[in-house]
C-alpha cells in the first residue's frame, strides 16, 4: 500500500464539505406496509431530494473549474473526477488551480495558464474562439439545415401528393398499385 | 494448441475465401443465365456449406484460445499479457476479449455464428440468403485476414516462457465484464446481417419489401443486444470506475452509441417503407451507415486515433480497417448507383401532421444526434489537421450540444404515437394532445413551486433548466402513451365485456409491434428521468478515522473499522461503514480498493445502496499517507435506479415487439 498514495479532491476552503439535506428528510418515519404507498413515498422522496438540494452541478468555483479541465495523465477523465491513486498529474493540476483562485485570477486567466502549461488538450471542451468555435457552431448549423430540409421535403411530398391526386383522380389506379405491391411481397 | 488454433484460423480463412468466390461466381451465373460446367445452384450450395464449415473452424480457434488461457500457456504472447495463474476461472473467459487479438477472434466467431444460423435457414428465400451469405463471407474474410496476418492471437512469446502472466486488466475483473463485451459485440457484429440482406437485396433487385420483414427480427434482436451492451457498460462504469457517474462521453461509449442511433432511426423509418413504400433509398443507406459506424467505432478506439479511459486493446490495425471501410463504402456507392432506379419510392404524404412526418423528424433528430457525437469524436483530429492544435472534446461539449437534441427526441417520443397514419384533423389533434399538454404545464408549475428553477442568483442554471424540461416532457409523454393504452383497452373491454387487465393483454397481443414499441418509448422516458436526476448529484469527501462520521442526505456514515485483506489475486483495503438513517442503523457498506498482484494495478470496488429515489454511492479513495486514515467519498445520486429499471422495461418491450401478433382468426375466438 505504501506505493500508492491517495489523491483526494481538495477543498480550497480547507474545511471538509458536508452537504446535508433538509431536516424533514432525515426525520422520516419508516414507510407504511402497503406496497402502493411505499412506491408513492419513494417517488415523493425522490422528487423531494431532487428539489430540496436545488442547484445543479458543482456549487463553487473550484469545483466548476476542475470540471472544465482534464487530467493530463492519459486517463481521459475530467480533472475533478480523476480518482486514480497516485496520479501525480491531477495533484499538480489541482494545486495549480487552487493557487490561481487564491491569487484572485479570473476564470479565463486560470484556464489560459493551464493551456499555456499543458496545451489546449487540458480544456475539457473546445474554447469558443478561433477555429474551436466551429466545433460549437457546426452541430447546430447542421441540425438547423437538416430541420429546414425535412420541413421542405415534407411540404414537397405533400404538394406532390395533392398534384398527383388532381392529375390522376382514379381510384382504380390506387387499387391496382396496392394489388401489385401485395402480390410482389 | 497454438499450432492447432493458427491452423484452424487458416482453414477458416480459406473456407471464407471459397465461400466468397464460389458464391459470387454462382450468383453471377444465375443472374446472367450463362452456362457453366457445374450447375450454378450446386456451386452456390457448396459456397453455403463452406460458410457453415468456416463457422466450425473459427469455433475451433476460439476454443483453442480459451483452452490456452485455462492451461496457463504463457508461451503465447496473448495469454502472457492478459492472464495469470491466480485469475479466477470466470475471468479467464474474459481474457478472450480483453486484448486486441482476442476481441477480433470473438468478433469473427460471432460473425461465424450469425452466418451459421443464416445459412441453416436459407430455405426461407434461397436466392436472397445466398447473396447475404456471400456478403457475410466477404466481411468474415476481412476479419480472418486481420487475425492471420496483422493481429494473430496465437503468436508465440519471444524468449523464455515466463512462469506467470501479467494478469487481466483489473477493470475487467468485475462480474458484468463477463457479459458486457459479448453483448456489445453481438450488437456490433449482428448489424452485419441486416447490412448483408440490404446490400444483397439491392444487388439482386429484390422485388417488394419482403426482405425487410425477413431481416426485421435480425435487426431488432441485434438492436436489443447493442442496447444491453451499452447499458451493461454504463452500469459497469458506474460500479467500477468510481467517479460517481455512468456515462462520460468516452470514445468507446460514443462508438457504441452511434450505430445504436442510426439503427433506431432505421427501425422507425423502415415502417414507412413497409406501410407506404417510401424512403427506400434512405433505409438502405441507414443500414449501410450503421454497419460502417460499427467499423468506425472499432477504428476510433482500437487504432489509437482517440484516447479512451477503457479502450483496453489498442494496436496498429487502423490501416486495415480504413482500407476495409473504403472498400465497403465503394461497393455500397457503386451498387446504389447501379440499382438506384430499383429504389424509386412513392414519396407522397397526405398531411404535414401525420405519423409519416413524425418518423421523418424522428430520423432527423436521431441522425443529428449521431452527427453531433461523431463530430465531437472527430473534431480533435480535424483541429490538429487544420490548425495543428489538438483539443479535447469532453463531457461539457456533449452536455451543451447533445442534451438539447436529446430532449427534442424525448418530445418526439410522445408526439409520434399520438399522430395517426396518413392524415389527422384539428379536432383529433386537440383530443389527443390536451391531456399531455396539461400534464406538461402542471409539471412545470410544480417544479417551479418546489424550487427547480432554470435560474440561480440571476443567472441561467443549465442543469436545472434541462432537468425541468426533461421532467415536464416526460410527464407529457407518459400521459400521451398512457392515454393511448387506456383508450385501446377501454374499447376492447367494452367490445368483449371482459375486465381491463384482460383487455390490456389482448390490446398488446393484437398488435405486439405497436404496443411493444410504446412500452419501449415509456422505458426511454423513464431512463431520461433517471438521466435528469444527475443534475442534483451531491457528494462529500472526508478522511475517516475509527468512529468518525460523515453525513450526506438522509444518511450518516460511521467508520467502524478500516480493514485490510489479501488473497492470491489481490490485496485489498476497505472501510466498514455503518449507515444510519433517522438515527437508526440501517445497513453496513464496505467500499474497497484493490491492488492486483500480477500487474500492481489498483482498482476501485464501489459500495452502492440503491433505493428508488437515489443511490448512496461510497468510494474508498485511498489513505492519507501521513496517518493511514481512509479517505471516503460519498455521493447521493438521485434517480439512478430509474435508468436500470427503464432498461428492464425496454428489454421487455422489445421482446413483446418480437412476438408475432394474434392473427384475426384467433382474435375472433378471443384466445390469446
Amino acid at each position: 500500500m505504501k506505493n500508492y498514495q491517495a489523491v483526494p479532491e481538495v477543498d480550497p476552503s480547507g474545511a471538509k464539505a458536508r452537504i446535508e439535506l433538509s431536516g424533514y428528510l432525515r426525520g422520516l418515519k419508516p414507510p407504511p406496509p402497503s406496497v402502493l404507498l411505499k412506491s408513492a413515498q419513494a417517488l415523493a422522496l425522490a422528487v423531494a431530494v431532487c428539489f430540496s438540494v436545488g442547484a445543479a452541478g458543482p456549487s463553487n468555483r473550484y469545483s466548476d473549474l476542475n470540471h472544465r479541465l482534464m487530467c493530463t495523465c492519459g486517463c481521459a477523465e475530467i480533472l475533478g473526477e480523476c480518482n486514480h491513486v497516485g496520479c501525480s498529474n491531477s495533484t499538480e493540476e489541482l494545486a495549480l488551480l487552487r493557487a490561481g483562485i487564491a491569487a484572485g485570477k479570473s476564470d479565463k486567466e486560470i484556464l489560459d495558464s493551464f493551456v499555456a502549461k499543458y496545451g489546449a488538450v487540458v480544456l475539457a471542451a473546445p474554447s469558443k474562439e478561433g477555429f474551436d468555435l466551429v466545433a460549437w457552431i457546426a452541430p447546430f448549423a447542421v441540425f438547423a439545415a437538416a430541420l429546414l430540409g425535412t420541413i421542405l421535403l415534407v411540404r414537397r411530398w405533400s404538394v406532390g401528393k395533392k398534384q398527383n391526386e388532381d392529375l390522376v383522380a382514379d381510384p382504380a389506379t390506387d387499387a391496382m398499385k396496392e394489388k401489385i405491391r401485395r402480390e410482389t411481397e | 494448441m497454438a499450432a492447432f488454433g493458427s491452423f484452424a484460423l487458416l482453414i477458416a480463412l480459406a473456407l471464407a475465401a471459397y465461400n466468397l468466390l464460389a458464391g459470387a461466381v454462382a450468383l453471377r451465373l444465375i443472374a446472367t443465365g450463362q452456362q457453366a460446367a457445374i450447375s450454378p445452384e450446386r456451386l452456390a450450395d457448396t459456397a453455403r456449406r463452406a460458410g457453415i464449415a468456416g463457422f466450425f473452424a473459427v469455433t475451433a480457434a476460439a476454443i483453442a484460445l480459451v483452452w490456452s488461457v485455462f492451461a496457463n500457456d504463457f508461451s503465447l504472447t496473448y495469454i502472457m499479457e492478459h492472464s495469470n495463474r491466480a485469475l479466477p476461472a470466470a475471468y479467464k473467459f474474459s481474457a478472450l476479449w480483453s486484448g486486441q487479438e482476442g476481441s477480433l477472434l470473438l468478433w469473427a466467431w460471432l460473425l461465424g455464428t450469425y452466418g451459421f444460423v443464416l445459412r441453416l435457414t436459407h430455405k426461407t428465400d434461397v436466392k436472397l440468403y445466398a447473396y447475404a451469405g456471400v456478403i457475410l463471407a466477404a466481411i468474415q474474410l476481412f476479419f480472418l485476414a486481420v487475425l492471420c496476418f496483422a493481429a494473430p492471437p496465437f503468436a508465440l512469446y519471444q524468449g523464455a516462457t515466463p512462469a506467470d502472466g501479467n494478469g487481466l486488466n483489473p477493470l475487467l475483473q468485475y462480474p458484468e465484464m463477463v457479459i458486457h463485451p459479448p453483448m456489445l459485440y453481438l450488437g456490433y457484429v449482428g448489424f452485419s446481417v441486416p447490412f448483408a440482406f440490404a446490400l444483397g437485396a439491392l444487388m439482386m433487385r429484390y422485388p417488394g419489401e419482403k426482405w425487410i420483414r425477413i431481416t426485421r427480427v435480425w435487426t431488432l434482436v441485434t438492436w436489443l443486444f447493442l442496447s444491453c451492451g451499452i447499458i451493461l457498460g454504463m452500469h459497469w462504469a458506474y460500479a467500477v470506475l468510481g467517479w460517481g457517474g455512468y456515462w462520460g462521453w468516452d470514445p468507446v461509449e460514443i462508438a457504441s452509441l452511434m450505430p445504436w442511433l442510426t439503427a433506431t432511426a432505421f427501425l422507425h423509418s423502415v415502417m414507412m417503407q413497409e406501410k407506404k413504400g417510401m424512403m427506400k433509398s434512405w433505409n438502405v443507406w441507414l443500414i449501410f451507415t450503421t454497419f460502417l459506424l460499427t467499423m468506425l467505432g472499432t477504428l476510433l478506439t482500437r487504432a489509437g486515433l482517440v484516447s479512451s479511459v477503457h479502450a483496453f486493446a489498442q494496436s496498429s490495425i487502423g490501416t486495415w480497417f480504413v482500407a476495409f471501410m473504403g472498400v465497403v463504402l465503394a461497393v455500397c456507392i457503386f451498387t446504389y448507383i447501379l440499382q438506384r432506379d430499383h429504389l424509386k419510392s412513392e414519396q407522397q404524404l397526405e398531411s404535414l401532421v401525420s405519423r409519416e412526418s413524425s418518423f421523418l423528424f424522428n430520423n432527423l433528430v436521431l441522425l443529428a444526434a449521431c452527427f453531433v457525437i461523431l463530430w465531437g469524436a472527430l473534431f480533435p483530429i480535424l483541429s490538429e489537421y487544420v490548425v495543428g492544435n489538438k483539443v479535447t472534446v469532453g463531457a461539457p461539449f456533449y452536455n451543451n450540444v447533445a442534451v438539447p437534441i436529446g430532449l427534442f427526441l424525448l418530445f418526439l417520443t410522445g408526439v409520434g404515437p399520438l399522430l395517426p397514419w396518413r392524415a389527422t384533423s384539428l379536432k383529433a389533434i386537440k383530443r389527443n394532445f390536451v391531456l399531455p399538454v396539461i400534464a406538461l404545464w402542471v409539471t412545470v408549475a410544480v417544479c417551479l413551486v418546489v424550487g427547480v428553477r432554470p435560474w440561480k442568483d440571476g443567472a441561467l442554471d443549465e442543469g436545472n433548466l434541462y432537468a425541468l424540461v426533461a421532467f415536464a416532457i416526460s410527464a407529457a409523454v407518459l400521459t400521451a402513451i398512457g392515454s393511448e393504452f387506456l383508450r385501446g383497452t377501454l374499447v376492447i373491454a367494452k367490445q368483449s365485456g371482459r375486465n381491463l387487465v384482460w383487455a390490456k393483454y389482448m390490446l398488446i397481443r393484437r398488435n405486439t409491434r405497436r404496443y411493444g414499441g410504446y412500452i419501449v418509448h415509456i422505458a426511454i422516458v423513464i431512463m431520461f428521468m433517471g438521466f435528469a436526476g444527475a443534475a442534483f448529484n451531491r457528494n462529500v469527501e472526508t478522511e475517516m478515522a475509527l468512529n468518525d462520521k460523515m453525513s450526506i442526505g438522509p444518511y450518516t456514515l460511521e467508520c467502524v473499522g478500516p480493514t485490510e485483506d489479501s488473497n492470491a489475486n489481490y490485496d485489498s483495503w476497505f472501510a466498514r461503514l455503518d449507515v444510519y438513517e433517522g438515527g437508526v442503523k440501517r445497513f453496513q457498506m464496505t467500499p474497497e480498493r484493490r491492488v492486483y498482484l500480477a500487474n500492481g494495478q489498483p482498482q476501485t470496488m464501489v459500495a452502492i445502496h440503491s433505493v428508488p429515489g437515489w443511490d448512496l454511492y461510497v468510494v474508498y479513495e485511498g489513505e492519507n499517507p501521513d496517518n493511514g486514515h481512509p479517505i471516503i467519498k460519498a455521493y447521493l445520486n438521485p434517480l439512478v435506479s430509474w435508468i436500470w429499471a427503464g432498461f428492464a422495461l425496454l428489454f421487455l418491450g422489445t421482446l413483446i415487439a418480437l412476438v408475432p401478433s394474434l392473427k384475426p382468426m384467433a382474435q375472433k375466438g378471443g384466445q390469446p
